[in-house]
């Protein structure tokens, strides 16, 4: 969902930056796994990217302030296989499987895992971008009550396109199973007053990397 | 930690962490058992993470980026291009993207809205970049933030936060330290910290690597 507590910047009351010296790449053995499952399970190609980042979203939000990143990504990675058909509630209440599983057209191997691949975004464009470099525009002012990748403090808000970078998966589109709906990608820069009124810093901007239809000429 | 917030780790010890590593075993061995998982290729997974990629990987490319002026030339212009262009450079993926430091502007990156990162170049995030305090103040009070990290900058100097709400992932070049003429791009890049590729750090200057080194 949109408006829920994962869209956190410009919020008050979380404390202070907290960063630990010398700190390991995982803090418990559980996260080693649960990062784990996490790649392995998102090599099926069952859901996006944004898909997983969606199921995470949809935790209650009082759920996902409690927890902690790799638990978040658990809690979502236990949602979306029950989800997908891959695993019974009874199985994750029973705590192992009661059933075979189903087939699945791709399953990482050891080879897979050793080799590093990295997942393309960008996509052939369907038409001309619409903006380009030094174009004004306005956010749009949108609520969906899906996955969106604009945040609430920059919408509505007038900015200026900085840069065009390229056509790419559209995670709203993504997000629900409806395919790429390849859009162009912008960085779109705002002066810090315009999203936090007269009393900013004039010396601070902050961009985001808007897609399309998340913008209207200014 | 202050006691509300919610993402300290202090609350995975104890009661959570036997919880956590029940229901995670749990979960594991349903997946494997199903078939759907391979154990030994998640064993691979882990070791990439915790061997392989780190931030000595994006301090190797920094290095290059200070010492050859036409290698910055294009890591600025397609940073994906240009990394992937050096046979000893471990690969990176699509849509990397290098914002350079200079006298005027400084550049911070944060996703707000989960917790986006360079893994490629940086390895995983740290604790802090996840945390809802980072998430949350760096896009309103920037100076703040970087106050919490010790770092200030010199006035006048212009803040840039990029918000990494799509698949473009960025890379902070730093300013070279002075007092590193004619030094090697291995003595180079044992002065980029990993902060210092995020924003919220400075390079070591000569001077604490040195005090570093005879510890």
């Amino acid at each position: 969902m949109t408006n829920s507590v994962h869209d956190m910047g410009g919020m008050h009351g979380f404390g202070s930056v907290e960063p630990e010296a010398n700190e390991p790449v995982f803090h418990a053995d559980w996260e080693k796994r649960v990062y784990a499952l996490q790649r392995g399970m998102g090599a099926t190609g069952l859901w996006t990217i944004d898909g997983g980042r969606a199921s995470i979203e949809n935790l209650p939000p009082l759920a996902y302030l409690d927890a902690s990143y790799y638990k978040r990504w658990f809690l979502g990675l236990e949602r979306r296989v029950v989800a997908h058909g891959l695993v019974g509630d009874d199985e994750i209440a029973a705590g192992h499987a009661l059933r075979p599983g189903i087939r699945l057209n791709r399953k990482m191997s050891l080879e897979d895992a050793k080799k590093r691949s990295f997942a393309h975004f960008d996509r052939p464009a369907p038409g001309a971008a619409r903006f380009k470099a030094g174009d004004q525009v306005r956010t749009k002012n949108i609520h969906p009550p899906t996955h969106t990748r604009l945040p609430r403090y920059a919408r509505g808000k007038l900015g200026t396109v900085e840069a065009v970078r390229g056509c790419h998966v559209f995670p709203d589109s993504a997000a629900l199973g409806a395919g790429d709906n390849p859009q162009w990608l912008y960085t779109v820069v705002f002066a810090a007053r315009e999203l936090w009124g007269e009393e900013a810093d004039p010396s601070i901007k902050v961009s985001i990397e808007a897609f399309e239809p998340y913008l209207s000429p200014a | 930690m202050p006691a509300n917030d919610p993402h300290t780790h202090d609350h995975e010890h104890g009661s959570e962490l036997s919880e956590m590593q029940l229901r995670v075993r749990a979960l594991e061995s349903i997946l494997t058992d199903k078939g759907y998982v391979d154990p030994a290729a998640l064993d691979q997974i882990v070791e990439n993470v915790e061997t392989k990629i780190g931030p000595h990987i994006g301090a190797r490319v920094i290095a290059r980026a200070w010492a050859d002026p036409e290698f910055k030339r294009r890591l600025l212009a397609d940073a994906t291009a240009a990394v992937n262009s050096v046979a000893e450079f471990d690969p990176v993926g699509a849509h990397l993207i290098a914002v350079e430091n200079t006298p005027q502007t400084h550049n911070v990156v944060v996703c707000t809205l989960c917790s986006c990162y360079p893994w490629p170049v940086l390895g995983l995030p740290p604790v802090w970049y996840k945390s809802a305090p980072y998430r949350s103040r760096t896009v309103i009070d920037p100076k703040g933030v970087l106050a919490d990290f010790g770092v200030t900058l010199p006035s006048g100097t212009d803040i840039r936060i990029w918000d990494s709400t799509a698949e473009t992932r960025f890379l902070v070049v730093p300013m070279r330290p002075v007092g590193t003429e004619g030094w090697s791009e291995e003595q180079l890049a044992s002065l980029v910290t990993r902060d210092s590729m995020v924003g919220t750090g400075l390079p070591k200057s000569p001077k604490e690597s040195q005090v570093e080194g005879a510890r």
